[in-house]
């Protein structure tokens, strides 16, 4: 089965604005979804099974029932477009290709919580992205699909565009609320949960453009559909974002549970130049990599797991047998170092501590006992913050040691690095007299 | 005097609400691109009145945007050159990108504006455009699959006053538009060479 749901509408530039989006049946989902109960439409997105395609794969209509209506207080919507996860760039051509499809989905998971106000948080760096959907926005509103009479119902929605300023962590969905309360992108502690106390302390329900794009689907073509697609527990398609070393990058839209191998062969056109698969990681940086030995992983939550890794996000970064697992590892860690917020000692020093060791690994000044730090340091990190961006820290680190300890060791014993040759240990494969235990380690500056 | 003169201080107002009442300080984000478009960078100055317009204090304003590295409080060329060398990038010679993009505008590691003021050269984290790794942003609009030969010629063309088209979109005319841009404010004529909101302009307002 190769339905696609999603990007089915990708090669069909009309769909871009609003009126070849409603010629293509666009907005019917939202109407349907306003025929109902907002608790019939939970109990329609529960039984689709669909689960969050931001990276943490919660059952999205569980979600939206943990909303309580009750409370007195306003409830909001919010929407995650502040995909930063290295590797992940789907969302980004879901606004830019077919935006309303997406405003169409946090219409419909926006009425499901009776929330009047739905803001989403648009990545800074998404300057096109953002305007795309501005211009969208605007269009929904002229159209009498957003404002105070949603296609008549007299149901009223205000939708507001927020930019981010750059900084990964307010993907995480307590730091995004901190950042869309003009603050600082810090994580809160948990519980509350923001179902319970999200945005200004009122009942909130965040999701991800993913996972909203879906939706509409699902009233349209019923829950029994959707579910029928792909793996009982990982219902439904699921983009992966395909880059690094094969020969055609790019989102492609499979059923979940497709392996990896019909990935690559099949759409991203093989490992580039008929090179050797070496690593990837499965859902972005954050997730453990595999190796080759995992080709035919099912891509879905529970298989992924089995094999030792996370879905995440999708985004599957591919190196092949010319790139050094060490280089990889030091420039994702670099990442998670820049990007801690700060708050949490274990991650704010942990990440930069290990920055340190990688470069001098890389670097061929890497000392024995280096191995050994790196996993006193990863198990130090592990669980010991408020927020998953610790743990996503730990990932390239521990993953990267358990199938390339030997590439470590290499570059300790070498004195360089193995692929690329550069170091103090080069000087000696060359036929250079050089004493290189006498070597001093450059000052490193950051 | 002022950075956001009368006229920019009654768009500031429309912005805060966006938010709900009592939750203007949500707007912050949005004030200090404005103020960004009419300095290029937010000065002391530009903290301080948006800290006057939402009622918080500048160390407050202060804390909120050195946060983000898209609010530049350090002096900021008039375009910024961003290029991404994370991992998918890295893969795909980033590298060399980014070396290429400090000759061409002449800047060495750890400078940050070229000396006519023109270029600042910005090493970014991964910008959500993988498959057309390596990737550029020019003022936030991107170039896709660029090489070291494109990165020079990209910021020649920069040198000569043109302002490259992207491979998505419209191309901000610096840093500034972009900030506009940012603050929610693309609907201000931008055409025909306008460069957002004139310094010049909004001082003497």
């Amino acid at each position: 089965m190769t339905e696609k749901i999603i990007t089915a509408n990708w090669g069909n530039p009309e769909v871009f604005g609003i009126g070849g989006y409603r010629a293509n049946g666009g907005y019917e989902g939202l109407r349907l979804a306003l025929e109902r109960s907002p608790a019939e439409v939970i109990e329609t997105v529960k039984a689709s099974g669909l689960r969050g395609r931001g990276g943490a794969g919660f059952p999205t209509g569980v979600k939206m029932s943990f909303v309580p209506q009750d409370t007195g207080k306003p409830t909001y919507a919010v929407c995650n477009f502040d995909e930063s996860e290295p590797g992940t760039f789907k969302d980004r051509e879901l606004i830019e290709r077919e935006p309303h499809q997406f405003l169409e989905g946090m219409a419909i998971a926006a009425y499901a919580i009776n929330s009047h106000e739905a803001y989403i948080y648009c990545r800074g760096e998404f300057l096109h992205p953002g305007q795309v959907l501005q211009r969208a926005i605007a269009e929904a509103y002229e159209a009498g699909i957003f404002g105070e009479n949603v296609l008549g119902t007299g149901y009223e929605l205000n939708v507001v565009l927020h930019r981010g300023a750059g900084a990964y962590i307010c993907g995480e969905e307590t730091a995004l609320l901190s950042s869309l309360e003009g603050y600082r992108g810090q994580p809160r502690l948990r519980p509350p949960f923001p179902a319970v106390e999200g945005l200004y302390g009122c009942p909130t329900l965040i999701n991800n453009v993913e996972t909203l794009c879906s939706v509409p689907h699902i009233l349209r073509n019923g829950p029994e559909w959707f579910a029928a697609i792909g793996p009982e527990k990982s219902p439904g398609t699921k983009i992966f974002s395909v880059s690094g070393k094969v020969e055609r990058p790019g989102n492609y839209e499979v059923p979940m549970g497709t392996p990896l191998r019909v990935l690559l062969d099949e759409h991203a056109g093989g490992i580039l130049g008929g090179r050797r698969l070496k690593a990837w990681t499965p859902g972005g940086s954050s997730t453990p990599m595999l190796t080759d030995e995992h080709l035919d992983v099912a891509l879905d939550f529970e298989s992924v797991a089995a094999a030792g890794s996370l879905l995440g996000t999708g985004a599957i970064i591919v190196m092949d047998e010319t790139d050094c697992i060490v280089g990889a590892t030091r420039r994702l860690l670099r990442f998670y170092a820049h990007e801690s917020c700060g708050k949490c000692t274990p991650c704010r020093e942990g990440t930069w501590w290990v920055s340190r060791v990688l470069d001098r690994i890389e670097n061929g000044y890497g000392r024995p006992e280096d191995l050994p730090l790196l996993d006193d340091l990863g198990e130090n990190i592990l669980f010991r913050a408020f927020c998953a961006l610790a743990d996503g820290a730990v990932s390239p680190i521990q993953s990267s040691l358990r199938y390339f300890r030997d590439e470590y060791e290499a570059h300790i014993e070498e004195r360089r690095c193995p692929i690329t040759g550069t170091g103090p240990g080069a000087l000696v494969s060359i036929g250079v007299e050089h004493d290189v235990s006498e070597t001093v380690e450059p000052e490193v500056t950051t | 005097m002022g950075v956001l003169g009368p006229e920019l201080r009654a768009t500031a107002k429309e912005i805060t609400r966006r938010y709900p009442e009592g939750r203007e300080r949500s707007a912050i984000m949005p004030l200090l691109y404005l103020a960004q478009s009419v300095q290029g960078r937010v000065t002391e100055e530009g903290l301080r009145e948006v800290g006057e317009i939402l009622g918080i204090t500048t160390a407050e304003v202060e804390a909120v945007a050195s946060f983000y590295t898209m609010i530049r409080l350090r002096p900021t060329g008039r375009h910024v050159v961003s290029v991404c060398t994370n991992l998918s990038c890295a893969l795909r010679g980033a590298g060399d990108v980014y070396e290429a993009a400090h000759r061409a505008a002449g800047i060495s590691h750890g400078g940050e504006v070229s000396e006519d003021g023109l270029l600042t050269i910005h090493e970014e984290e991964c910008l959500g455009a993988c498959d057309a790794a390596p990737v550029v942003q020019i003022d936030f609009a991107n170039h896709d699959r660029v090489s070291p030969e494109r990165m020079t010629e990209l910021i020649e063309a920069l040198r000569r006053g043109q302002v490259p088209r992207p491979s998505r979109g419209e191309a901000p005319q610096d840093f500034r538009h972009a900030s506009l841009i940012l603050a929610g404010l693309e609907d201000v004529p931008t055409r025909g060479g306008a460069q957002g909101p004139d310094p010049e302009r909004e001082a003497a307002g």
